[in-house]
C-alpha cells in the first residue's frame, strides 16, 4: 500500500521494450530499439526510445542548435571569450535586438542586432518544425492534435513578443532581448512605458488562467495521488471499469464543493486554462502600443482603475521656473 | 538519518536567514492605504548618525571690514566679514583637504594667486554652493548644502560620474553599454550610463525623462520604444539606490506618471534633477579646461554629480542635519563680486542684473 504513496515510482517494469504500433507508410524508421534507465524510471517511464526524429525533428534540432550557438557565442564574445566571466556574468549577459534607429528592416549590421534577428529566425524555424513534428506524430499514432494546438498557443505569445508586435510597431527595439535578467528588465520597462500592464485586461485574463492552471494542476495531481492506493493512476483500467478510486475522487470533490469534474473533463479544464494563458497574454501584448498606449488611462476610462484621493501634488513642469 | 536531516535543516535555515536583515524595523505609511506605499527603515543602524564635523571654532562676527577689502582676489566670498572669511576657509580645509591643508589650493607664498588649479575650481564650487542655497530652495529647503555635503573629507567626492566611452564596433567585449552588474545601474542589466543621457546639464544632450504617454491611444507625440525606456528605468533605480528608498517613496505604483497621486517628495526630486543638471551644466562642465587630465573621465569631461553625490544612501543627506546654518558665508549671492576681478572666470553663471540666469538654463529643460 505504501508503494503508491511515495514521491518516486517504486515499481519499475523490465522486459522486452515496447515498440508501439506500426508506423504509417512513408514514415522514417525509428531510431534505436529502446532501452531501460533506472533513474528515469524513478520519475517517469523507465523505457528510453525508440525515437522518431524524422526530417522535421532533424532540422528542428539543427536550427535550434544554430540559435543557441548564436546566442551563447555572442554572450561569450561580450566577455572577451572568458569562460569564467561567462559563467559569473551569465544572468546579466544578453543578445540585444536592434536599436530604434533600424526600424523593422531585416538588414541590420550583425553586431548591432543582426545576430539577434538571425538567432530569432533560427529559433522560430526550429520551433515551427518541432510544432509540425508534434502534429504529424500525433496523427501517425491516430491521436488528436491537442498537444500541437496547445504548443501553438505558446508559439503565438513568443511570436507576438519577438515578431508580430515589433512588425506592427515598425521597430525591432520593441522586442525582447535573449538573456536572463535582460528579458526581466525588458518586462518591467514595457510595463512602465505603457502605463502599467496590470491595467491591461488581457494581461489580467492571462494571470487568471496562469494561476488557475496551477490550481487545477494541484487539485488534479493531488486527487489522483490521493486515490493511488486504490489504483487511481491506472487511467485505462479506471476508464474501462470505474472502480472505487475514481468514485472516491469524484465523491471527495462533491462532498467538498458540491461539484466534481469527470475523469475526462478535468483534462479539458486543464487544457483550456493552459492554452488561454498564452493566448490571452499574446492578445494583451499585441494591443499594447498598437491600440492602447497607456493602460492606466484606459482602465480609468473603463472604470476599473481605483481612484485614490488626490494628494494635491502638482507637476512642477507646469509651474514655470525650475528654481526658487 | 533523522539527525542528519535535522542538522541539514538547521544549517539551511541559518544560511537562508543570513541573507535577511534581522534587526527590528519601522514601517511608515506614506500613501493611501492599500497601495503598498510604506517606507521600511531599520530602527537601529550602526552608522545611522552621519558624522558631521563641528565648526572649526565658534562662528565669529558678521560685522567689520569685508573680506575683499582685507584680502586680494576674493571674488565670491568678498561680501562677508573678514572674520567670517577666515572661519569659512578653515572649515573648507577640514571638509575638502584635511590632510593637505591650505596648500591644497593656495600657494603659501601668495595666497591670492590663482596658479593652483584647485583654487579656481574651489571658487566655482563656492559659487555653486551659494547658487544651490539661494536658488534651489525647492530642493534643499532651509537645510542648504556645504562642501561637506558632497566631499565628506575627500578632495573628490566619493560618488561621481563622467561621460562613457563610445562602445566598440564588433561583438567582442561589447555589452552595448548594459548587462553589467554596476552600482550605476543598481546591479541590474539596464544601461550603465543612463546619467549621461539625462543629467549633463546641456539642454541639447539631455533627454526627457518622461516616457509614459499623455493619452490613452498611440499618437506620434510619443514614439519612444521599450529599449529607449530602459535608461529612464535605470535613472529611477539610481535615484532609489542613492536615497535608500523604494519607488513608493515618491510614486503610487498604480501609475508612475500622474502627479496627483504621487507624494510631495516627487516634486522635491523633480527640482533635485533640475538642480543636478544646473550643477553639471553651469558649474562643473565649465571647469573642463581647469582640471588636469587625471581629474577627468575617459572622454575628457570633469567628474559630474548625481543624486548619490550628496545623498549617499539617505533620503536626506546626513539625515537632514542642518549644518549649513553655521556657515553664513555659504548663503550669499552666487555671482562674483564685480570689484576685484582681474580675470573673470570663463563662464560666470550670471550677471548681477539677472540673478535668475542659471535658473533660466534649467527652465529650458523644465518640460523634460
Amino acid at each position: 500500500m505504501a508503494t503508491y504513496q511515495n514521491i518516486f515510482t517504486q515499481v519499475q517494469l523490465r522486459g522486452h521494450p515496447e515498440a508501439g504500433i506500426d508506423l504509417p507508410p512513408g514514415s522514417e524508421p525509428r531510431i534505436g530499439k529502446g532501452s531501460f534507465n533506472h533513474l528515469m524510471g524513478i520519475i517517469g517511464h523507465a523505457q528510453i526510445g525508440p525515437v522518431y526524429l524524422g526530417w522535421t525533428g532533424v532540422f528542428a534540432l539543427i536550427f535550434g542548435f544554430f540559435a543557441i550557438e548564436i546566442i551563447g557565442l555572442n554572450m561569450l564574445a561580450s566577455v572577451n571569450w572568458n569562460p569564467i566571466q561567462f559563467v559569473r556574468m551569465l544572468p546579466w549577459l544578453s543578445l540585444e535586438p536592434p536599436g530604434p534607429e533600424y526600424g523593422f528592416t531585416p538588414f541590420v549590421p550583425l553586431a548591432k542586432g543582426g545576430w539577434w534577428i538571425l538567432a530569432g529566425f533560427f529559433l522560430t524555424t526550429s520551433i515551427i518544425l518541432w510544432w509540425i513534428r508534434t502534429y504529424t506524430r500525433a496523427r501517425a499514432l491516430g491521436m488528436g492534435t491537442h498537444v500541437a494546438w496547445a504548443f501553438a498557443s505558446a508559439i503565438w505569445l513568443y511570436l507576438v513578443l519577438g515578431f508580430i508586435r515589433p512588425f506592427f510597431m515598425g521597430s525591432w527595439a520593441e522586442s525582447v532581448p535573449f538573456g536572463i535578467f535582460p528579458h526581466l528588465d525588458w518586462t518591467a520597462a514595457f510595463s512602465i512605458r505603457y502605463g502599467n500592464l496590470f491595467y491591461n485586461p488581457f494581461h489580467a485574463f492571462s494571470i487568471a488562467f496562469l494561476y488557475g492552471s496551477t490550481l487545477l494542476f494541484a487539485m488534479h495531481g493531488a486527487t489522483i495521488l490521493a486515490v493511488g492506493r486504490y489504483g487511481g493512476e491506472r487511467e485505462i483500467e479506471q476508464i474501462t471499469d470505474r472502480g472505487t478510486a475514481s468514485e472516491r475522487a469524484a465523491l471527495f470533490w462533491r462532498w467538498t464543493m458540491g461539484f466534481n469534474a469527470t475523469m475526462e473533463s478535468i483534462h479539458r479544464w486543464a487544457w483550456w486554462f493552459a492554452v488561454l494563458t498564452t493566448l490571452t497574454g499574446g492578445i494583451g501584448i499585441l494591443l499594447t502600443g498598437t491600440v492602447v498606449d497607456n493602460w492606466y488611462l484606459w482602465a480609468q476610462q473603463h472604470g476599473y482603475a481605483p481612484m485614490y484621493p488626490d494628494t494635491g501634488v502638482i507637476d512642477p513642469a507646469t509651474l514655470g521656473s525650475a528654481g526658487q | 538519518m533523522k539527525r542528519t536531516i535535522a542538522i541539514a535543516a538547521l544549517a539551511s535555515a541559518a544560511l537562508t536567514l543570513s541573507g535577511c536583515e534581522l534587526g527590528p524595523k519601522q514601517s511608515v505609511q506614506n500613501g493611501h492605504r492599500g497601495t503598498g506605499m510604506d517606507t521600511v527603515t531599520l530602527k537601529k543602524v550602526a552608522m545611522a548618525k552621519d558624522d558631521v564635523p563641528a565648526p572649526p571654532y565658534e562662528s565669529p562676527s558678521t560685522e567689520g571690514p569685508r573680506a575683499r577689502e582685507v584680502y586680494q582676489n576674493v571674488q565670491v566670498l568678498g561680501d562677508v566679514s573678514e572674520e567670517q572669511f577666515t572661519y569659512t576657509m578653515a572649515a573648507i580645509t577640514a571638509w575638502v583637504a584635511p590632510e593637505k591643508g591650505c596648500n591644497y589650493c593656495h600657494n603659501p607664498e601668495n595666497m591670492a594667486s590663482d596658479e593652483i588649479y584647485t583654487k579656481v575650481a574651489a571658487r566655482k564650487m563656492l559659487q555653486m554652493t551659494r547658487n544651490i542655497n539661494q536658488n534651489w530652495t525647492k530642493h534643499v529647503a532651509t537645510t542648504g548644502v556645504t562642501c561637506w555635503t558632497c566631499h565628506r573629507g575627500n578632495a573628490i567626492p566619493a560618488n561621481y560620474w563622467a561621460l562613457p566611452e563610445p562602445g566598440t564596433n564588433g561583438i567582442i567585449g561589447n555589452r552595448h553599454g548594459q548587462n553589467q552588474p554596476l552600482p550605476a545601474s543598481a546591479y541590474s542589466s539596464l544601461p550603465n550610463a543612463s546619467l549621461a543621457l539625462y543629467l549633463t546639464g546641456d539642454p541639447k544632450t539631455d533627454k526627457s525623462i518622461r516616457v509614459v504617454s499623455d493619452g490613452m491611444h498611440p499618437t506620434t507625440a510619443n514614439k519612444l520604444s521599450v529599449k529607449e525606456t530602459e535608461p529612464q528605468y535605470a535613472l529611477m533605480n539610481h535615484i532609489s539606490t542613492s536615497l535608500g528608498v523604494n519607488c513608493t517613496f515618491c510614486h503610487n505604483a498604480q501609475a508612475f506618471k500622474p502627479w496627483n497621486i504621487s507624494t510631495p517628495k516627487r516634486a522635491t526630486a523633480w527640482y533635485g534633477l533640475r538642480m543636478v543638471r544646473d550643477i553639471n551644466g553651469q558649474y562643473i562642465s565649465t571647469l573642463k579646461d581647469v582640471f588636469p587630465a587625471h581629474r577627468k573621465g575617459p572622454m575628457g569631461d570633469p567628474f559630474k554629480v548625481s543624486c548619490a553625490t550628496c545623498h549617499q544612501g539617505k533620503s536626506k543627506p546626513m539625515g537632514g542635519y542642518k549644518m549649513a546654518k553655521d556657515y553664513p558665508a555659504l548663503w550669499g549671492s552666487p555671482t562674483a563680486t564685480p570689484a576685484a576681478v582681474p580675470a573673470a572666470p570663463a563662464a560666470a553663471p550670471a550677471a548681477p542684473a539677472e540673478p535668475a540666469a542659471p535658473v533660466a538654463g534649467a527652465v529650458t529643460t523644465a518640460t523634460h
